[in-house]
C-alpha cells in the first residue's frame, strides 16, 4: 500500500487566506467595538504620551524676522536674520540644502533635531558683493517655494540655541509644551496644570476635566453597547435605521419576488412566443455591474436635468424631490432594488417551476381551475417550500446592501438633530460606514460595535436558512 | 397540452405580451438613455433620446484625450477612467489568479484527499461566508493601516492590500470546483498514480487539464467579482490615481462636479466588456456543468 497522500499542503494556503482576511477581520470587529478607537483615540497609551511630549511651543522673544538672499558666490539661497529687539545682530546661514522630508517631517519637535546650520554674523559692509546681495531679498514667492527647504532645517547661534521656521516671514526657537511625570501624568509647563491618564476614557484629563489631544485608545467595555440600546440619543436614531433596515430588505425582496416568479410563470406558458427574447432582456440588470447600474439611476433620477423627471414633467407636470424628500427616496431606492433584483429571482422562479410535472396543469384543468386557482392552490405549495432559504438569503443581502444605498442616496436626506449624522435612507452597514469613515470623527468603537449587532443578526439569519434548506433536501430524500 | 385552452387565452396571450414589453422597456430605457447622454455635447444637456447633434466630446474625455474647454484652453481630463479601468483590471487579474490557486488545491483535497474535519472546513467555510467583507471594513481598514506601517506595500493605497484583502472569499468556488472534481471520473488519476505519479503530478498533470473548463469559469467569476467590488476598495484605497472603477466612477456624479455625459460614456466604455465577459462566464458555467455531468 501507497503512503496516502497528505492533505494539508493543498488546503493550508487556502485556509490561511481565509482566516487571515476573512475571520481575523470579524474578529478584531468585534474586539474594536469593545474600545474606544476614533480618531481623537488612535493611539496606544505610550505612542500618545510620546506625542504629547513632542508638542512644542514658540519661545517667547526669540521671534526673528528673516529674508531670503541668493548668493551668487556659492550659488545658493541662504537665510538672512534680521537684528531684533534682544539681538542688534544679523546673522545669515550657509547656502540651503536639498528639501529633506525626513527633517521636515520632525516638524515643531525640539527633542528630535532637524539639520542643524551654523549662523555666522553678517556684516554687510566686509565686501561689495555683500551689499549688492542685502538689496535683492528674493520675493515672496520664493518664499513660499523654498517651505520644505526651510522646514528641514533649524538655524543654531553660536550660543546654541536651534531656530525653526514658525511662519513665512519668522524664525524663532521652540520649547516643549509639557513635562512628563513618572506617574504618567502631563504638565504644562507655561501654566504649571497637571493632566493625569484616565484610563477609563482614553485622555489625560486636569483636574477641571481639560483633555488633551491625542487620546489614547482603552477598553470600554460595553459602553457603546449601552449607549445603543440605553442612552436615547444614540436609539433613537439606531431604532429608526434597523427599522428602515428591515423594511427596505423586506420590501425590495418580496417586490423582486412577486416579480421574478410572476415573469417565470408568464415565460413558463408554452404558448407565448418570443420567450427566449424576453428573457435574454430581462436578464440584463443582473448582468450588468451593479455599481454602474446604481450610478446610472442616480444620474437618471436627478430632480433638474434626470431624464425620469423629465418624462414626469413632460406628462404631469411634476418634479418630485427624489433627493431631499425622505419619503420619495426610500420609494426610489426599492423601486431601483426591485430593478437590480427581479432577474435573479425570474431565474430561479423558473428552475423551480420547471421542476413541476407539466400533468398537473392538465389535472387541475380538467378539475375546472383556471390559471390563478391552479397558481394558488398547486404552484405556490410547491414552490414556496424550496423558494423559502432563497428569500431569507436575499434578505441577509438586502439587509447589508451597502453599495445601493451608497451610491444611490449615500443614506440621505438625514434624520435631524442627532448627534452623529444618521439619514433617512441609510441601513445598518452605510449608517456604521458614515460613523467610521466620514464626517462624524472616525467613531471606529461605535462602528465596530453596531457591525457585531449586524454580525448577531446576519447569525440568526443564517441558522435559520440552514434549517430550512436542510428540511427541504430531507423532504427531497424521503419519497 | 391540447386540453388547457380556453377562448380567453387570446387576451390573455396579448396582456402578457403588453406587460414583458412595458418591463423590457423599462429594463433598457436606463441604457438608451446612457447611450443618448454618451453622445449628447455638454454634461447639462437634457432632451430628446435620439440626439439631434451628436458629439464625441465624452468619449475623448473618457479615453484621455484633451478637450478644448469654454476659454479656448486645452484641458487634460481631471477624472483618469482608463487608469482605473487599468488598475482594475490588474488587481482582478492577480487576485482570480491567487484566488483560483488557492480554490482549486484546496477543492481538490475536500474532494479526493480525505482528511479529519473536512466536512466541518467545508461548512464553516461556507458559514463564514455569509458574512460579508462590508461589515468588517474597519477592521480590514485598520489591519491594512498597521500592515503598511510595516510594509508600507502592503498598506493602505496599495493595489496588493487590495488583492489580499480578496483572497480570503474563496469559499463559494471551492465548494463550486469541489462539485465538478466529483464529477470527474476517479480512474485516471488512479491509473496515473500506478504508473508512479505522485499526488501532485497527477494533480497538475491529470485533474487540471479534465477540470480546465470549469477553471476557466472559476477564474472568471472571481475576476469579475473582484472588478465589481465596491466597499472594501472604496475604502483600501483613496488616492484617486490608485482606485479602481468601482471606487472611482461615483466621482462623476458628485454634487460638485456633475459629469452625467462623461460617465454615461465611461458606463459604455467599461461596462460593455464587464458584461459581455460575465454573459460568457454563465454560459460556460451551465454549458461546463452539463459536459462534467455527461462526463461523470
Amino acid at each position: 500500500m501507497r503512503q496516502p497522500t497528505r492533505a494539508w499542503p493543498y488546503v493550508l494556503p487556502a485556509l490561511l487566506a481565509a482566516l487571515a482576511f476573512v475571520v481575523l477581520p470579524m474578529v478584531f470587529t468585534v474586539f474594536i467595538g469593545f474600545t474606544n478607537r476614533s480618531s481623537t483615540n488612535l493611539l496606544d497609551f505610550e505612542r500618545a504620551r510620546a506625542q504629547l511630549r513632542d508638542e512644542s511651543v514658540v519661545v517667547q522673544g526669540t521671534a526673528r524676522e528673516f529674508v531670503l538672499v541668493h548668493d551668487p558666490a556659492l550659488g545658493g539661497v541662504r537665510v538672512l536674520l534680521r537684528p531684533s529687539a534682544r539681538d542688534a545682530q544679523a546673522w545669515i546661514s550657509p547656502v540651503l540644502p536639498e528639501a529633506n522630508e525626513e527633517h521636515a517631517e520632525r516638524g515643531e519637535k525640539t527633542d528630535k533635531a532637524k539639520l542643524a546650520l551654523a549662523l555666522t554674523p553678517w556684516a554687510p559692509a566686509d565686501d561689495a558683493g555683500n551689499v549688492a546681495m542685502a538689496k535683492k531679498a528674493l520675493p515672496w514667492h520664493a518664499v513660499v517655494d523654498a517651505v520644505p527647504q526651510l522646514r528641514s532645517v533649524a538655524l543654531e547661534t553660536p550660543t546654541g540655541e536651534l531656530l525653526q521656521l514658525i511662519s513665512l516671514r519668522e524664525f524663532a526657537q521652540r520649547d516643549r509644551l509639557y513635562n512628563a511625570t513618572a506617574d504618567g501624568a502631563m504638565v504644562d509647563r507655561l501654566t504649571g496644570k497637571r493632566h493625569a491618564p484616565d484610563d477609563r476614557l482614553g485622555f489625560f484629563v486636569s483636574a477641571d476635566g481639560e483633555r488633551l489631544q491625542p487620546g489614547y485608545q482603552v477598553n470600554v467595555g460595553t459602553t457603546h453597547y449601552q449607549k445603543l440600546f440605553g442612552d436615547a440619543k444614540f436609539r433613537e436614531p439606531f431604532v429608526s435605521v434597523l427599522t428602515w433596515t428591515v423594511l427596505f430588505a423586506a420590501l425590495s425582496v418580496s417586490g423582486a419576488a412577486g416579480l421574478g416568479l410572476l415573469l417565470a410563470s408568464l415565460l413558463n406558458w408554452d404558448r407565448l412566443r418570443f420567450a427566449n427574447v424576453y428573457r435574454l432582456l430581462l436578464f440584463l440588470p443582473y448582468a450588468v455591474p451593479g455599481f454602474l447600474s446604481i450610478l446610472i439611476f442616480k444620474g437618471l433620477f436627478n430632480q433638474n436635468l434626470g431624464e425620469v423627471n423629465l418624462i414626469l414633467d413632460a406628462l404631469f407636470g411634476i418634479k418630485p424631490a427624489w433627493f431631499s424628500d425622505p419619503w420619495l427616496a426610500k420609494v426610489m431606492l426599492v423601486l431601483v432594488n426591485i430593478w437590480l433584483g427581479f432577474p435573479y429571482m425570474m431565474i430561479i422562479c423558473t428552475g423551480l417551476l420547471q421542476s413541476i410535472p407539466a400533468d398537473l396543469r392538465e389535472a387541475s384543468a380538467e378539475a375546472g381551475a383556471g390559471p390563478w386557482t391552479h397558481f394558488r392552490r398547486v404552484v405556490m405549495p410547491l414552490i414556496i417550500k424550496p423558494m423559502l432559504p432563497l428569500l431569507i438569503a436575499a434578505f441577509a443581502f438586502n439587509f447589508n446592501n451597502f453599495v445601493l444605498v451608497s451610491l444611490l442616496t449615500g443614506g440621505r436626506p438625514d434624520l435631524p438633530d442627532t448627534t452623529l449624522p444618521a439619514g433617512t435612507t441609510d441601513i445598518l452597514v452605510s449608517y456604521t460606514w458614515r460613523m467610521a469613515f466620514n464626517d462624524s470623527g472616525q467613531q471606529y468603537g461605535l462602528a465596530a460595535a453596531i457591525s457585531t449587532v449586524i454580525f448577531a443578526l446576519v447569525a440568526v439569519l443564517t441558522v435559520l436558512q440552514l434549517r430550512l434548506t436542510r428540511s427541504v433536501q430531507a423532504e427531497r430524500q424521503t419519497p | 397540452m391540447a386540453i388547457v385552452q380556453a377562448h380567453s387565452d387570446r387576451w390573455r396571450l396579448w396582456a402578457a405580451h403588453a406587460f414583458l414589453i412595458a418591463l423590457c422597456g423599462v429594463v433598457a430605457f436606463p441604457f438608451l438613455v446612457v447611450l443618448s447622454v454618451s453622445l449628447r455635447p455638454g454634461n447639462y444637456a437634457s432632451g430628446q433620446l435620439w440626439p439631434s447633434t451628436v458629439s464625441l466630446e465624452h468619449w475623448r474625455y473618457v479615453l484621455g484625450l484633451a478637450a478644448i474647454g469654454p476659454d479656448g484652453q486645452s484641458m487634460a481630463p481631471d477624472l483618469p477612467v482608463l487608469r482605473w479601468l487599468w488598475n482594475s483590471v490588474k488587481v482582478a487579474t492577480v487576485s482570480a489568479s491567487v484566488v483560483l490557486g488557492l480554490s482549486a488545491t484546496a477543492a481538490y483535497a475536500m474532494a479526493r484527499l480525505p482528511f479529519r474535519g473536512r466536512q466541518g472546513l467545508l461548512s464553516s467555510l461556507m458559514l463564514v461566508q455569509m458574512f460579508p467583507s462590508v461589515l468588517a471594513l474597519v477592521a480590514l481598514y485598520t489591519l491594512f493601516d498597521r500592515l503598511g506601517a510595516v510594509w508600507p506595500a502592503l498598506g493602505l493605497n496599495s493595489h496588493w492590500a487590495l488583492v489580499l484583502a480578496y483572497s480570503g472569499g474563496i469559499a463559494t468556488h471551492v465548494w463550486t470546483l469541489k462539485g465538478y472534481y466529483e464529477t470527474l471520473p476517479v480512474e485516471i488519476e488512479e491509473a496515473a498514480r500506478v504508473d508512479g505519479a505522485s499526488a501532485w503530478q497527477s494533480f497538475v498533470r491529470v485533474v487540471v487539464p479534465m477540470a480546465m473548463p470549469m477553471l476557466v469559469v472559476v477564474w472568471l467569476l472571481a475576476f469579475i467579482g473582484v472588478i465589481i467590488e465596491y466597499p472594501v476598495a472604496s475604502v483600501l484605497v483613496n488616492e484617486q490615481d490608485q482606485l479602481t472603477l468601482a471606487a472611482g466612477s461615483k466621482l462623476f456624479l458628485h454634487e460638485h462636479n456633475y459629469r452625467w455625459g462623461d460617465f454615461s460614456a465611461a458606463a459604455i466604455l467599461s461596462g460593455l466588456p464587464i458584461t459581455l465577459v460575465f454573459l460568457l462566464a454563465q454560459r460556460w458555467m451551465i454549458s461546463g456543468l452539463a459536459a462534467g455531468g455527461v462526463k461523470g
